[in-house]
């Protein structure tokens, strides 16, 4: 196999691979703006995986089916929103610790999507899923129509998302009083800015992302569900938000470098290439350490207020 | 951002709010008119910064009124200030750091905020406006970060007036520039001062004199006297601030030139950018003097406190204290040596803020058989320690259990001071040790220096308050630019040959002194 296939067929890996961590950490990225860090990300997942299997797996027998995806995406995005919505309460309202509430967050998103899949459905079970759509034209490119134009829409979607996401933080009012927010949240509120408020919204907008990025998972990618199928890309998303510096082009570069290296330990798999495979699969993982521990800190540019709760009558 | 009508008077009365344990503003009442300078001075803690966050809506008082144009308001929120025209620049700059001028003036001004749209060259132009209307020179499209501390003060004061403020309140609007910078600030509110209705709270008495027209002193949160600012000297209102007469202590020369205790060869430290701040530096320290470092800060202070510290690698030269080098040395060895250190910053260098004073003042001696017993901490010597250290050094807190950050600054600096002193070092660096601190407390701090020297204590006093470095020193060095330009005996200093020094310029007292030449430290003698 020349070495021109064989990258193409990574990369023609790597681009579906990356969407749920690419939706995922482009969501936690308005929550950390935002000043609050949530690790619960993994258990949003969780649920919007479920949710998002769900719906259409119950309407298979309906006149409705054709709609099924469709709403499953939806409710995948409302169950994000609402787990957003009672993080906000616990980190922002109540003030509670935010690394705390994310690991509670965490679990209890993957224990009830668990345990609602046994209640309803059991054994496995697959899903017709979302078809991939290749794009009349661009997709017979070649090397690059493979690569970019033959998935299905929501691959297209996120990858839009990241000009958006940055349109919407750099070029609007809200992604200003984001930013603001989560850097001098005192600052923000002399200028008659509702902290509490801003950070509700943000953490919304995450959730509802994290849920999309779930559904994609078992819509689009396993075209199932089961318990370990989000396997802890929730953490991945956090930690490609740092990685990223918390810019959404940042993020897409490391959500791409991830997927990249997965993809190859997975084709390497495919090669029969004599290599312990437990070392591959850790290759993508130890990969986000290092590129961490040694990336530049450039702290002018991030949210320093991040993980603190702002309380206006505090006195230092 | 028109108010409804020009605002001519702001009037509080009876204003009274409580924190819990803290009675910080008690029955206040005050009055301010367009065109008029009020200022309102006070001690660290008196309740200033408190009171104006009431005005603001940031606080809510638990009892009194503030009236606006004799119609009275009630503030939820600052937007709510400043729609009635009342803006405030606060001590700790409210700017966001990663965002731009226009962008942070942008945050506060809704009528720029469209759907999907920010309009940000709306924020510039309006800023453009401002600065040229009001001579406050400043860029939009700068990032904060990358402003220095005066031209942050700037952009606050444009920021303030481009949202719609006429009444400014300006909370220590000096604290943290340095004397070029105040100066110049003094001097642009002076002519702003005829259009606009301003509260300048400060403690530093000069600047009070320089630029306001009334005057009102508030003391433990209540309000203590009121008057022309015209009609009473600084030492009157020093005296009224502070309860008793205030009269800042002097070095009164002689004593015996004590032997060399610390001396600096060749110093080079790197500062944070990498780049040799410290280059070819030589200083000497002796034992029984004060030796004054003056300079515009940024000269190389930070770096060479931190080495000195040993809180910063030190990339060649040697820092001989008593014939052993400290060069590069733990902070630890440092200590051991015999240095007392107090740092520029005092609440993350010189304290944990979340620790209790008894706690902060064992933080270098923790570990001595004095306070801890087989890994165990002595907790009766521990608080015997605080209540001796408390009595020494009039540390104003509830109890030696209070969390050391909730503290004001004077008393955060008597924490730190007492226990550098009763370690009984041979050499003490001070570092800015006023800044930012209120007369009595400055007065004190003074007196408990100046004692050290006179048991023979070697005491190095970074400052940039030409009148402390005066007062206090034997010896005057002058940094610029990494190195000492000058060191000449403070009864020869005076105020315009420092300034003409601290700006790099060649001593006009001893002509064919090129300043590069010099190899000061050495060649004092």
């Amino acid at each position: 196999m020349s070495a021109g296939l064989m990258l193409y067929n990574v990369l023609c890996l790597a681009v579906p691979f990356s969407v749920a961590l690419l939706l995922a950490a482009l969501g936690e990225n308005f929550n950390q703006r935002a000043g609050v860090f949530n690790l619960g990300c993994d258990g949003i997942m969780c649920m919007g995986a479920f949710l998002g299997f769900m719906v259409p797996f119950a309407m298979k027998a309906t006149p409705w089916a054709a709609y099924g995806n469709f709403l499953g995406l939806g409710a995948a995005m409302a169950v994000g929103a609402a787990m957003g919505i009672v993080f906000a309460l616990v980190t922002v309202t109540f003030r509670a610790s935010q690394g705390i509430a994310g690991i509670g967050l965490q679990m209890l998103g993957w224990g009830l999507a668990g345990t609602l899949f046994r209640h309803f459905v059991g054994g496995v079970t697959g899903v017709e899923g979302m078809a991939a759509i290749a794009i009349p034209g661009l997709s017979k490119i070649p090397f690059l129509g493979g690569v970019l134009f033959n998935h299905n829409a929501l691959t297209y979607t996120a990858l839009l998302l990241v000009p958006a996401c940055w349109f919407l933080l750099y070029k609007t009012p809200w992604g200003l009083k984001v930013r603001a927010v989560g850097t001098h949240p005192r600052a923000a509120d002399t200028m008659g800015i509702r902290v509490d408020l801003i950070r509700y919204q943000a953490l919304m907008l995450g959730g509802a992302m994290a849920g999309l990025a779930g559904a994609y998972l078992s819509l689009c990618q396993a075209k199932m569900f089961s318990d370990d199928l989000v396997a802890g890309r929730g953490f991945i998303a956090v930690a490609l938000v740092y990685f990223g510096r918390w810019s959404p082009l940042g993020i897409l570069g490391g959500a791409l470098l991830f997927s990249i290296a997965q993809s190859f330990q997975l084709s390497m798999q495919v090669w029969g290439i004599k290599f312990p495979y437990e070392f591959a699969v850790m290759l993508p993982y130890v990969l986000v350490i290092v590129v961490l521990a040694l990336a530049r800190k450039a702290r002018q540019l991030g949210p320093t207020d991040l993980g603190k709760p702002y309380n206006r009558e505090m006195r230092f | 951002m028109t108010a409804l009508e020009p605002i001519s008077e702001l009037k509080l009365e009876g204003i009274t709010k409580r924190f819990p344990g803290v009675l910080a503003c008690d029955d206040i009442s005050l009055q301010v008119r367009r065109g008029e300078v009020l200022a309102l001075v006070g001690e660290n803690g008196a309740g200033k910064t408190t009171l104006m966050n009431i005005i603001m809506g940031l606080y809510q008082p638990d009892s009194g009124t503030i009236s606006v144009n004799g119609e009275p308001v009630h503030f939820r929120a600052p937007g709510d200030a400043y729609a009635r025209g009342i803006g405030m620049v606060h001590q700790h700059f409210m700017l966001v750091p990663n965002m731009t001028v226009a962008e942070n003036l942008a945050l506060g001004l809704k009528e720029l905020h469209h759907f999907m749209n920010l309009d940000i060259k709306g924020a510039a132009k309006r800023i453009r406006e401002v600065s040229e209307r009001y001579e406050l020179p400043v860029n939009p499209d700068a990032y904060i970060w990358q402003l220095s501390v005066g031209e942050q003060q700037r952009v606050e004061l444009v920021k303030t007036l481009c949202l719609g403020a006429r009444l400014l309140i300006l909370d220590e609007p000096t604290s943290a520039l340095t004397p070029q910078e105040t100066d110049d600030l003094i001097e642009r509110l002076q002519r702003m001062a005829s259009e606009l209705a301003i509260i300048f709270i400060s403690h530093k008495l000069n600047e009070v004199k320089a630029l306001s027209n009334r005057v009102s002193i508030l003391r433990h949160g209540a309000v203590v006297f009121n008057g022309q600012t015209a009609n009473h000297e600084s030492s009157e209102l020093a005296a009224l601030m502070t309860g008793h007469d205030v009269v800042l202590p002097r070095n009164e020369g002689s004593g015996p030139q004590g032997e060399p205790l610390l001396s600096v060869r060749n110093l080079c430290v790197r500062g944070d950018r990498g780049n040799l701040v410290l280059d070819g530096f030589n200083l000497e320290l002796r034992a029984g003097e004060i030796l004054g470092m003056a300079g515009v800060s940024g000269n190389g202070q930070r770096e060479f406190a931190d080495a000195l510290a040993g809180l910063r690698p030190v990339e060649s030269g040697q820092m001989l204290f008593e014939d052993k080098d400290l060069a590069n040395r733990t902070p630890r060895e440092i200590i051991q040596a015999g240095m007392g250190y107090v740092p520029e910053d005092r609440q993350t260098e010189g304290i944990v803020p979340s620790f209790s004073v008894k706690d902060n003042l064992i933080l270098k001696d923790f570990a001595e058989p004095r306070f801890s017993k087989m890994a165990f901490l002595r907790r009766k010597a521990i608080d015997s320690n605080a209540e001796m250290l408390k009595e020494r050094f009039d540390i104003r807190c509830p109890s030696t259990s209070t969390a050391t950050g909730s503290l004001s600054g004077g008393n955060i600096q008597k924490v730190i001071l007492a226990r550098e002193i009763s370690r009984e070092p041979k050499a003490l660096v001070a570092v800015y040790p006023t800044r930012g601190i209120d007369m009595g407390a400055q007065e004190f701090i003074h007196e408990q220096l100046l004692a050290r020297r006179r048991e023979g204590v070697g005491i190095l006093l970074i400052s940039e308050e030409l009148e402390e470095v005066m007062n206090l020193s034997d010896r005057i060095a002058v940094i610029y630019k990494g190195k000492i330009l000058k060191v000449l005996p403070a009864v020869e200093a005076t105020r315009e040959r420092l300034g003409i020094l601290m700006a790099g310029l060649a001593d006009p007292d001893s002509p064919g002194d090129a300043p590069v030449a010099t190899q000061a430290g050495v060649a004092h003698e």
